[in-house]
This record gives C-alpha cells, sequence and structure tokens, in this order.
C-alpha cells in the first residue's frame, strides 16, 4: 500500500519519513565483488545527510541544476536524494551519449556540478569543459584510473561525504532547515528529451507531479514496501527515474542495481523482482534466447514445450484475466506449470512478478500474449516525460494486446479534430526549460497537453495510439488514415521486414511490402523452392500468397475497429529490393520515409491505384563499391480481400 | 627516478648451436612499464623464460630485489612475486573463470589439504579471504558477467584477460605479459592496454612486457629494449628507439 503523504510533499521529506518509519528495512542493493549488499532505509538516509551536507558545503544552493551521468548505483541515488534535500534539480544524464551531447543540457541549464561514475564519464565531462564555462566541479565515485588525474575541479565522493560527516555533525540543524524549506511545486527533477529531430528540451518535473503520478499507479497495483524492483534501464529515462526513485518513496520497496549491463540476466534470476519494466524490444530479446536454448533442447523436453505452449495459448491469458476456462484446460495449464511455465518464468526470473509493464513502442501481439500465457502479468501503459509517465495503464483483468489501457484516475483526455491526444493531468510538466515557446506550444491555456501523439478509444474506453499526428491522414471518405499503424501490424508478421502504405487523399489503401529474405528464404528452404536472389523470391507467386495471406489477417482485424475499418489494405505489391538507409528510404533509425519513397516510386503508386495487375520498373541501383547500375523488372500487383466491418464484427 | 627492482647481467642462452641470447643487460625499475620488442626470433620470449626461471642461461646473472641469481627456479621466481601470463593461453579450459583466477591464488594458501575437506575453520576463513581477493581481481577486469562460464567457451580476447586475472591473483610485484594484444581486434587491443595500465597505476604493479604493436608499445611503454638476434641493439624511452637507426634497420632490414 502506498503511504499517506499529508505533509510529506517533497521526496527528501518522504526519505527521512521512510528512514525513521521502516529504518531496517531494505531501501536499495547492488551487487558488488559478487555479494548483494544491502542498504537499509536509515543506512542510505544518513548517507544521504551526509552527502547533503558536503554538497552545501562545496556551494550547491536551491534550485541549482546538478548533472549525474552514471549507471544505476546506490551513490547516484543517493546523489540525487542529496542534491533534491538542498532544493537542487538533478539533470540526469544518459551514460552512453558520447561528450558532445552533454554538452547541451550543462550549457542549457548552466550546470555548474556534476556526479560522474568513473573515469569514462569524468573524461567526457573534461572533454566538453571548455565549451561549458559554468562546469566548475566534477565529483566521482570511482577513483580506479584517476589517481593522477590533477584537475582543480574534480572531488571524490568518498572525500564529500567524509566532509558532509563532519560537518553534520557540527551543524545538524542545516540539513533539517534545507529539507523543511522545500515545496511541492518546486521542480524535483529536470530530463531532457531524446531530442531525434530538434534540440533536446529539459522538462521540469515538480515534486507534487511525480509524487501524486508514482502514488496513483502505485495504488492501482497495491505495491507495498515488500516490493523489489531491479533497475537496469539508463537513469535518465523518465520510466527509470520513476521506478527506481519517485515509486521506491511513496511505497518504500527496495531497487536492486545489477553488477555490471551484461549481468542483468542472472541478477535478475537472483533478485527475483516483483515489478518489472521492458521496453519490446527487451522482451523480444528474452523470447528469442528462449526459443534458441528451445531448439537444443532434447526430443522430450521440445515435445513438451510444444504442447504446453498450444494450452498456454489457449487458456493462459484467460487464467490470468479470471475468465472462464474449461476444466480440462485448467488441469492441463496446471501440468505446464509444473512442467513448463513455471521453470521457464524462473529463467526469465520472473517467479515473483506480480506486474510488469511494456510501453515505448508498439509490442506485436505474439509476443505480448507469451509472457502473459505463461503466466506473467504482464500489461501496456501510456505516457511520456511531460507526463510523468502513467496517463493509462490496463488494469488487471481487462488487459489487450492493442491498446494502452483506459487513463488511470486523475487524468483527462481528449481529442482534437485532427485526433490528436490532449492531456490534463496532475502529473504534467512545469515547463520545458529556458523555453517558453515550445512550453506554450505544447501546453494550452487551460493546461492541456498536446501529445503529437494521434489515438482513439476503443469501444471499451482504451487508449489506443495510432501514429504521430503529423502523419496522419484522411482517405477520400474521411477515414482516418494511420499509415504508420498499419505498418506495425505488417511489420508484426516474421514474413514483413519493412511496409510502406499509401493512402492519404485517395479512396483506398494500397501497400508496398518489403519481405523478410530470411524469414521468407527459410520458409522456401523449408518447402524446397529454389531461387536464385532477393528479386527472384519476392516476385514468386507463393510469396505473393504469403504476403496476401498477412494482409488478409491485418484486414481482418481492422475491419472490428469502427473508427479506421475502411482503411484497410486493398492491393499490394513486393518490392523487388529492399528498402535501405544508404539510399535515403530509411532514416538511420530505420523508419521508413514514406514521402521520399513515395516520390521515388511514383509509378509503383500510380499503378496500384490504376488497377494495374503488373508493372514494369527500372531503377537505378547503387552498389556498396558505389557504382551504379540500372535494373529492370516487371513488379506483380495483387488485390487482397477485405472485410465488411459489420460482418467480421459478427465473425469474432 | 625509482630504484631498479631487476637486472640482468650479461645472460647469454643457447640451445646446442642457436644461440637465443648472447650477453643481454637490461635493467627494469620500480613500477615502470618495460617493453621487449624485436624481429620473430629476436630471443624475447626466450628472456622472459629466463626471468621467471623456464630456462636457465649458461652465463650472466639475474639480480631481483637485492638478491643475485645465476639462474632462476620458476616456483622460487613465483615465490618472490613474479607473475606471468603466455603467448598461447595457458588456462584450465574446463574450469570457470572463477576457478582459474583462484589457481593464482594457490601459493598464498596456508591450509593443508584436510583442513580444506573437512572445511574447518581456518579453511573457511582463508577460502573467504582468497574468494573475496580474486572478486576484487573479477571487478577490476570487468569480467562479472563470465564468472562462472568454463574458459574453453569464452573468446579468446576474454581469454587473455582472464589470464590477466590470474597472474594478478598471485599479487605479483613483477609481472611478466608475453604479447598481451596478440591476435586481438582494435577494440580488444585498447581495452588490454587500459587495463594493463590500470594494473601498474592501481596495484603499482611492475610491468614486463613483449608485445609486436608498435603503436602500443610506444603508447604505453616508459621504456624499452630492442632485442634483435639474440642480442639487445637498443634501450631507451619510445621516442629515442623510433628514431634508432639500427631499430629500423632490424625491422625494415638493410641493403648489403
Amino acid at each position: 500500500m502506498a503511504i499517506d503523504i499529508g505533509k510529506l510533499d517533497t521526496f527528501p521529506k518522504l526519505l527521512m519519513h521512510h528512514a525513521r518509519e521502516r529504518a531496517s528495512r531494505p531501501a536499495i542493493r547492488e551487487k558488488d565483488l559478487g555479494i548483494w549488499q544491502t542498504r537499509t532505509w536509515h543506512e542510505f538516509a544518513e548517507e544521504v545527510r551526509a552527502l547533503a551536507c558536503g554538497l552545501g558545503g562545496i556551494g550547491v544552493t536551491r534550485g541549482e541544476h546538478f548533472a549525474l551521468v552514471s549507471d544505476n548505483r546506490p551513490r547516484l541515488y543517493a546523489m540525487m536524494y542529496a542534491v533534491q534535500c538542498l532544493g537542487g534539480i538533478p539533470v540526469p544524464l544518459y551514460q552512453d551519449a558520447v561528450a558532445t551531447e552533454m554538452a547541451f543540457p550543462i550549457q542549457n541549464a548552466e550546470i555548474r556540478f556534476a556526479f560522474a561514475e568513473d573515469q569514462e564519464q569524468v573524461d567526457k565531462l573534461l572533454e566538453i569543459m571548455p565549451q561549458c564555462p559554468t562546469l566548475k566541479h566534477v565529483v566521482y565515485d570511482d577513483p580506479r584510473g584517476l589517481r593522477h588525474y590533477r584537475q582543480p575541479a574534480l572531488a571524490s565522493y568518498e572525500d564529500l561525504l567524509a566532509k558532509g560527516r563532519e560537518s553534520l555533525r557540527r551543524d545538524p540543524a542545516f540539513l533539517e532547515t534545507e529539507i523543511a524549506k522545500g515545496r511541492g511545486s518546486d521542480t524535483a527533477a529536470m530530463l531532457f528529451t531524446s531530442g531525434t529531430t530538434a534540440t533536446p528540451k529539459g522538462v521540469a518535473l515538480t515534486h507534487h507531479a511525480l509524487i501524486d503520478r508514482a502514488k496513483v499507479a502505485a495504488e492501482m497495483e497495491d505495491l507495498g514496501d515488500r516490493d523489489v524492483v531491479l533497475a537496469y534501464l539508463p537513469p535518465a529515462w523518465v520510466g527509470q527515474f520513476i521506478f527506481s526513485l519517485a515509486q521506491p518513496l511513496v511505497t518504500g520497496y527496495c531497487i536492486c542495481c545489477p553488477e555490471s549491463p551484461e549481468t542483468v540476466m542472472t541478477d535478475m534470476r537472483e533478485i527475483g523482482p516483483t515489478y518489472y519494466f521492458a521496453p519490446p524490444r527487451v522482451l523480444e530479446a528474452l523470447l528469442t534466447q528462449v526459443s534458441i536454448r528451445m531448439e537444443d533442447a532434447s526430443r522430450l523436453k521440445r515435445w513438451l514445450y510444444r504442447r504446453f505452449m498450444a494450452v498456454a495459448e489457449r487458456a493462459g491469458g484467460a487464467i490470468l484475466d479470471g475468465r472462464p476456462v474449461s476444466t480440462l484446460d485448467r488441469l492441463l495449464y496446471f501440468l505446464g506449470d509444473i512442467f513448463i511455465y513455471g521453470p521457464l518464468r524462473n529463467v526469465l526470473g520472473m517467479s515473483r512478478v506480480r506486474v510488469a509493464y511494456t510501453a515505448g513502442e508498439a509490442i506485436g501481439p505474439d509476443l505480448f500474449k507469451f509472457y502473459r500465457s505463461i503466466g506473467i502479468n504482464l500489461k501496456q501503459l501510456y505516457g511520456s516525460t511531460e507526463t510523468s509517465v502513467f496517463v493509462c495503464i490496463q488494469p488487471d483483468g481487462q488487459v489487450k494486446a492493442d491498446t494502452a489501457g483506459p487513463p488511470v484516475p486523475g487524468v483527462e483526455l481528449k481529442f482534437t479534430p485532427e485526433r490528436e491526444l490532449l492531456i490534463r493531468s496532475p502529473g504534467l510538466f512545469k515547463e520545458y526549460y529556458k523555453n517558453p515557446q515550445a512550453t506554450s506550444e505544447a501546453k494550452d491555456a487551460e493546461g492541456w497537453f498536446h501529445t503529437g501523439d494521434a489515438g482513439y478509444f476503443d469501444p471499451d474506453g482504451h487508449l489506443k495510439i495510432i501514429d504521430r499526428v503529423k502523419d496522419v491522414g484522411r482517405l477520400a471518405d474521411g477515414t482516418l488514415f494511420a499509415p504508420k499503424y498499419l505498418e506495425n501490424k505488417l511489420k508484426f508478421f516474421p514474413y514483413i521486414k519493412e511496409a510502406v502504405c499509401f493512402g492519404d487523399g485517395r479512396d483506398r489503401v494500397c501497400a508496398f511490402i518489403n519481405m523478410d529474405p530470411d524469414a521468407v528464404g527459410n520458409w522456401a528452404e523449408k518447402r524446397n523452392m529454389p531461387y536464385s536472389g532477393y528479386t527472384d523470391l519476392a516476385s514468386r507467386d507463393e510469396v505473393y500468397d504469403l504476403v496476401r495471406d498477412c494482409i488478409e489477417r491485418v484486414n481482418r482485424d481492422l475491419a472490428t475497429e469502427p473508427e479506421i475499418a475502411n482503411s484497410q489494405i486493398h492491393r499490394f505489391l513486393i518490392l523487388h529490393k529492399e528498402l535501405d538507409a544508404d539510399d535515403g528510404e530509411l532514416t538511420r533509425t530505420r523508419k521508413v520515409r514514406r514521402r521520399f519513397i513515395g516520390e521515388r516510386f511514383d509509378a509503383l503508386v500510380a499503378a496500384l491505384y490504376a488497377g494495374k495487375d503488373a508493372v514494369h520498373v527500372t531503377a537505378q541501383v547503387k552498389y556498396e563499391d558505389g557504382r551504379t547500375g540500372t535494373f529492370s523488372a516487371d513488379l506483380k500487383i495483387r488485390d487482397a480481400r477485405t472485410f465488411p466491418p459489420a460482418a467480421a464484427r459478427k465473425a469474432a | 627516478m625509482s630504484e631498479v627492482v631487476l637486472s640482468v647481467e650479461g645472460v647469454s642462452l643457447s640451445f646446442g648451436g642457436v644461440k637465443a641470447l648472447q650477453d643481454v643487460s637490461f635493467d627494469v625499475r620500480s613500477k615502470e612499464v618495460r617493453a621487449i620488442i624485436g624481429p620473430n626470433g629476436a630471443g624475447k620470449s626466450s628472456m622472459l623464460n629466463v626471468l621467471n626461471g623456464v630456462y636457465h642461461p649458461q652465463k650472466g646473472r639475474i639480480r631481483f630485489k637485492d638478491r643475485t641469481f645465476a639462474d632462476m627456479d620458476s616456483h622460487e621466481a613465483a615465490a618472490l612475486g613474479i607473475a606471468r601470463t603466455f603467448q598461447n593461453i595457458a588456462l584450465f579450459k574446463g574450469m570457470s573463470v572463477l576457478d582459474n583466477i583462484m589457481t593464482g591464488r594457490n601459493l598464498k594458501m596456508r591450509c593443508n589439504i584436510l583442513q580444506q575437506a573437512l572445511w574447518l575453520g581456518p579453511a573457511k576463513r582463508e577460502e573467504l579471504e582468497h574468494r573475496r581477493a580474486v572478486e576484487e581481481i573479477i571487478d577490476f577486469l570487468e569480467i562479472q558477467h563470465i564468472r562462472r562460464t568454463p574458459v574453453g567457451r569464452l573468446p579468446y580476447g576474454l581469454q587473455k584477460r582472464v589470464e590477466l586475472g590470474r597472474a594478478l591473483a598471485a599479487e605479483p610485484e613483477l609481472l611478466l605479459l608475453d604479447e598481451p594484444m596478440a591476435g586481438m581486434n582494435l577494440e580488444e587491443k585498447q581495452d588490454m592496454c587500459r587495463f594493463v595500465l590500470d594494473v601498474n597505476d592501481h596495484f603499482g604493479t611492475t610491468l614486463v612486457l613483449i608485445e609486436h604493436d608498435m603503436g602500443v608499445v610506444m603508447d604505453i611503454s616508459d621504456r624499452v629494449v630492442v632485442l634483435d638476434y639474440g642480442r639487445k641493439i637498443a634501450d631507451g624511452v619510445p621516442d629515442e628507439i623510433k628514431s634508432d637507426q639500427r631499430v629500423i634497420d632490424a625491422y625494415l632490414g638493410v641493403a648489403h
């Protein structure tokens, strides 16, 4: 149960509260020298208090920004709390950022103080010091390799702590006053948005916003001081910040820091977290590992795995949701839990997981259902840095693969006519630091935050995000056309690597498909289908049938969603080449550049809409050595079956 | 300038008619990184083998920490605080990283086999103490993730790191590294360089290393000895060595 906040309106006040209330309970653990070392709330708060006095001694003042570059370590968190004790504002930075990327936040917030985990981070900070004249003090944790550094800016954590202990003993009242001065409306932290497209923006979040959201979510999931979390994602990311700084303070649960990024899997098994977060790519990597290891297992084990996973697929999700399941399936699932699911959860380190979240990007329904079917309560949520994460969460029993769930208490949502999602919530950010223009663009006078995400509510009132608002168009009949949503649905099939959908301003949707050469090649081999290369394989009728089948399944899905039922894919072709970042067709982060592709292959788009069943293509190709050549082929165009909205609903 | 811990005085070594080393003299100062370089067959590995007592020279003396030896015995060398790594990794392939590094503590174990087998008080305390030392090395070399992995399953670069770990476990005063970076890619070499320098800095270990990569040698060593056909042809700081005509000739060959 989350604690009653009352007068405890800042993180330092909450920390001192836990130090009194649950002094000997574990607050933070770290695996060091192969052993899990525990700090209790009392010990941890004592360290923070001394550290805060040390920081006061070197001149950290109220409202001061303090940069931190470190992996998840107890000392990182102690440092953040210590900064907050003095009314300062921690600014965690991504520890894998290159030096030049760190310069902007430090210049922007005129940062004077920084904390660095080790020599690597110290080197980066020293490198950018000439561009950042304000940066005067760097506190480092691990002294290894730093013995010969003579820069006056450097100070060790140990020294700071020792000096802080000294001054705490001399003047214990100083810190009490400083902590008492804190207000809930003060900025508690500033997190920089990644800013792939523009310069990063510093999102200022108040104690009140963070505490409110953390508490609401904790109450919803019934988190308490017996829960355990593994802190393994970058602390500069808002999710990790919430799970390992805000929520432990409203519930008193314990966070655990892995030994090193490479040992996360083993550490997780040892700790057995009860509350877990993972972005879809992590979940996918775990599943891949499981599949690979399963293929090497003995025949009996493989057979058991196949049989019981079929049972899990049928009954697992329903059992987790508390829906009715036949007695036979229940019995089989019980056996499966003994032989397969239980051991599997144990290998994944998820034996004790009560609540697991995923968010950040669209998750494939099969991937999502896999975890739920083996009894892991994986749920989706929606949120961003600007909203202190929690906007929507799927409550237990209302979990779906393709929504983000209903809004959590306190949040108001509405949509603009362009389908942009607007949010009003106590968790909203205070401002973009030193960027009033961006602030007023994102947050209007009535306090609505413009997310830039387009979506709608499904019939059960769950939020469904489909695309960025700037990419969403409309078909000629006014139906919403969200290309990324369709493309993602297509890409969840292993045979489809990329997809590009067209339809804005047109009467129907057509698509380019890029098949996945590995998956389709493998499929062809199993059928003894000879082929000479990518282009040859892509033009096979069998492959067209395979892809059409995928598209029709997507169409059937779309038919059940009234808002976008008309954006089913009518016609498609399989491209003769792989879309490539070198040709400008993808961004470096592998997102399709739809407009560019549409212009480059305008003849193909025209043929799709002209109703032809083949199109001749000549294209310039750039080889890897820089030479260019021409290529020509006939591409087939095929129709895909579409489904009337009402009929599909009946069938489903 | 720090004191000399090891000096080699007029060492000659031959195998039948092959003169591997002829009248080689040089010294190693405390806490320095000393490199031995030279073309193939110059006698570098032989020199290292003489230093830790694998080969016994026919002539010359070795002084280590104020004691003079006509030749060394490898047990004696280890007991005196000389540890080494090998050109072609010599680890126990079937044992875990942890156990391999633990073997490096062998000379420091005081309990007898009976005490250890019965897990008596002193044996337990000793084990804990050694385990801690080994864990510190694992932490130092950043190999926590492979602690329990059998060495045979590791890639080459990591095996080299484990071997360095085992040598460090003996807490040597003088560490001999035989081509620590051979066969590594650039990134692994950079990592290894950092570890070598960190070992030198953190533990204050004196290092003698053989290395082929000139970039690495010139970057990390304080002084360099150059051997060619078993003779010393140059000795000095990297900058002197780089411009030494005899060294250039030895590496590039001379017109006859």
